[in-house]
């Protein structure tokens, strides 16, 4: 059964930190309790404002950029998120839309697993991969 | 208009066990429940992609086949009554099902669909079928039989079910215990085809210990305060977070102590140890708690090197005490053999060597094989890895076992 990642976009309201009110709360509550009686939960958090966060640039004279949030482009960030097991799309889709929000937005994307890699990734592939892994387990 | 049948769907495999359960408490019989059921189902497939999609599908569904279930028991004229109590049960909760009703109705449906007058593999294909949505084609791929033998074995688990009379109530005080271990061993056994298969098309098998894993789940948030139940999850989570590490690319299977622990699913890991924890503030641990427990101290080990073997070995010890079997013992004896040595291990295993129980066992053997190996009994262990091999069915293990033998000519 796949895996399938809800992430939660960001609002003015929670890269300003504002917390939710309590109705919201008890809803979001009720949800997170319908996912877990449903088995189809796996994970889900919430992540503080990008004014206490960081990104990371890769590549460049100095290799690696560490810059200070908050970030512009508040409806690119990344808010929350959960972890889900569902049958297909479809019924990832159907889950999210029961989620208790007014308005904002959430991007549904499956988790890769091995055998989606199909050409990529083949039994030769695979098996020198295994090896690699091995033998880095014994250089450790 | 594929978009809608698929949502369709979707909402269905969601909502069916909560409407099945409804249904089938209303009419008293779980075969009718899910009749009426199907009914809602195709008259959602008629007209929701007319009408638009319903703002409660599930509610939409309940009731639609409650109505059904209405007119069935009217036409039937010795059902008079029972026409009167289902009208009126359908007024009062037309709206806002209780969700304390609707959670002893699943369980309901839990405990018809594991009664222990079915045998376990129609025990098992009636709760993947009732509770787990699974159709009947994807419930004969998953075990690997014809999809016309698991037709029949729903239909005649229904059938059985109906001329046992086996009522669709919650088990009492007296045989709730026996009943509820009967449930356990059903999804562990779905678990189980699914973990320890190598045959078969590789990737599809996981999906049953997924399919286990849910059924777990949704029985732990119906039965929170059951320590055994949330062992059950603890074990299943921490055995299913070895998946990917257990079968090497060519199919070939890898030992425990040699998987690639990177490859274990850490999510499932802390699940695991979190469901663990619950079990055992709710008492002591059962048989599925104890495995769990043991599943535990592998997954905390970073490294082979690092296993706690003394706590294994305490944990088999009471194992063994909870459960007693020569399997277990078995077991125990490798545990005693990681913390206090070949020799102390070898004792147990040779007290176990005539029991009848474990004749037929290559593990015995070739456990036997591995101490004497360690103890420098070269000669006596090769002799037990060639006795092993001709006793495996195995034909990966009985290679694995004359490569053993060989090895130590």
């Amino acid at each position: 059964m796949p895996r399938f990642v809800a992430l939660v976009k960001a609002s003015a309201e929670s890269e300003e930190g504002v917390l939710p009110s309590t109705e919201n709360l008890e809803e979001m509550t009720r949800y997170n309790e319908e996912l877990v009686k449903a088995g189809v939960m796996l994970a889900g958090e919430g992540l503080q404002p990008s004014s206490d966060g960081v990104r990371i640039a890769y590549g460049g004279p100095s290799g690696r950029t560490v810059t200070d949030g908050p970030f512009a482009e508040t409806k690119e960030l990344v808010a929350g998120f959960w972890i889900i097991q569902a049958r297909d799309l479809a019924e990832a889709v159907e889950w999210l839309k029961r989620a208790p929000f007014q308005d904002g937005e959430v991007e549904i994307r499956q988790v890769f697993e091995d055998e989606d890699f199909g050409e990529a990734l083949t039994p030769e592939l695979r098996e020198a991969e295994q090896r690699l892994r091995e033998q880095a387990a014994k250089n450790r | 208009m594929t978009d809608v049948r698929a949502a369709i769907e979707a909402i269905w495999r969601i909502e069916s066990p909560t409407v099945i359960a409804g249904v089938a408490r209303l009419v008293g019989d779980v075969g009718l429940g899910e009749d009426f059921a199907q009914d809602a189902l195709v008259a959602a497939l008629e007209q929701w992609p007319r009408d638009g999609m319903p703002v409660n599908p599930g509610a939409w569904l309940m009731t639609t086949a409650k109505r059904r279930a209405i007119d069935h028991v009217r036409r039937s004229e010795t059902q008079q009554r029972k026409y009167a109590e289902v009208a009126t049960e359908l007024e009062e909760h037309d709206d806002m099902p209780d969700p304390e009703d609707v959670r002893d109705d699943l369980l309901r449906l839990v405990f018809i669909a594991c009664h222990p007058v079915l045998s376990p593999p129609a025990r098992a294909a009636l709760t993947l079928r009732l509770l787990g949505s699974l159709t009947t084609d994807e419930i004969a791929r998953a075990f690997l039989v014809p999809e016309p033998t698991v037709a029949q074995r729903i239909v005649r688990a229904k059938r059985t079910l109906t001329e046992a009379r086996a009522p669709f109530e919650l088990p009492g005080p007296v045989e709730r215990a026996s009943r509820l271990g009967s449930v356990l061993e059903v999804i562990y056994l779905i678990f189980n085809e699914g973990y320890a298969a190598t045959a078969g098309e590789h990737w599809t098998r996981p999906e049953l210990c997924e399919d286990a894993l849910r059924l777990g789940r949704v029985l732990a948030e119906l039965m929170p305060r059951e320590s055994e139940v949330h062992g059950l999850i603890a074990l299943m989570e921490l055995q299913a977070s070895r998946l990917r590490a257990r079968v090497r690319p060519g199919g070939e299977p890898v030992l425990l102590l040699d998987q690639d622990r990177a490859h274990w699913d850490r999510l499932l890991i802390g699940r695991g140890l979190r469901s663990l924890a619950r079990a055992g503030a709710l008492g002591p641990l059962g048989s599925y708690g104890l495995q769990a427990a043991i599943a535990a101290c592998h997954a905390r080990a970073r490294t082979a090197e690092e296993t706690d073997w003394v706590l294994i070995t305490a944990i088999y010890d009471v194992l063994a005490r909870v459960v007693p079997s020569p399997v277990v013992e078995l077991n125990r004896a490798v545990a005693v053999s990681m913390s206090l040595g070949p020799a102390a291990g070898l004792e147990i295993v040779d007290a176990l060597r005539d029991d009848p129980a474990l004749k037929d066992y290559h593990l015995l053997p070739s456990v036997r094989g591995d101490l004497l190996t360690k103890l420098g009994r070269t000669e006596e262990a090769r002799q037990e890895f060639a006795r092993a091999a001709a006793m495996t069915r195995n034909e990966r293990e009985r290679a694995l076992l004359e490569a053993r033998a060989a090895a130590l000519e």
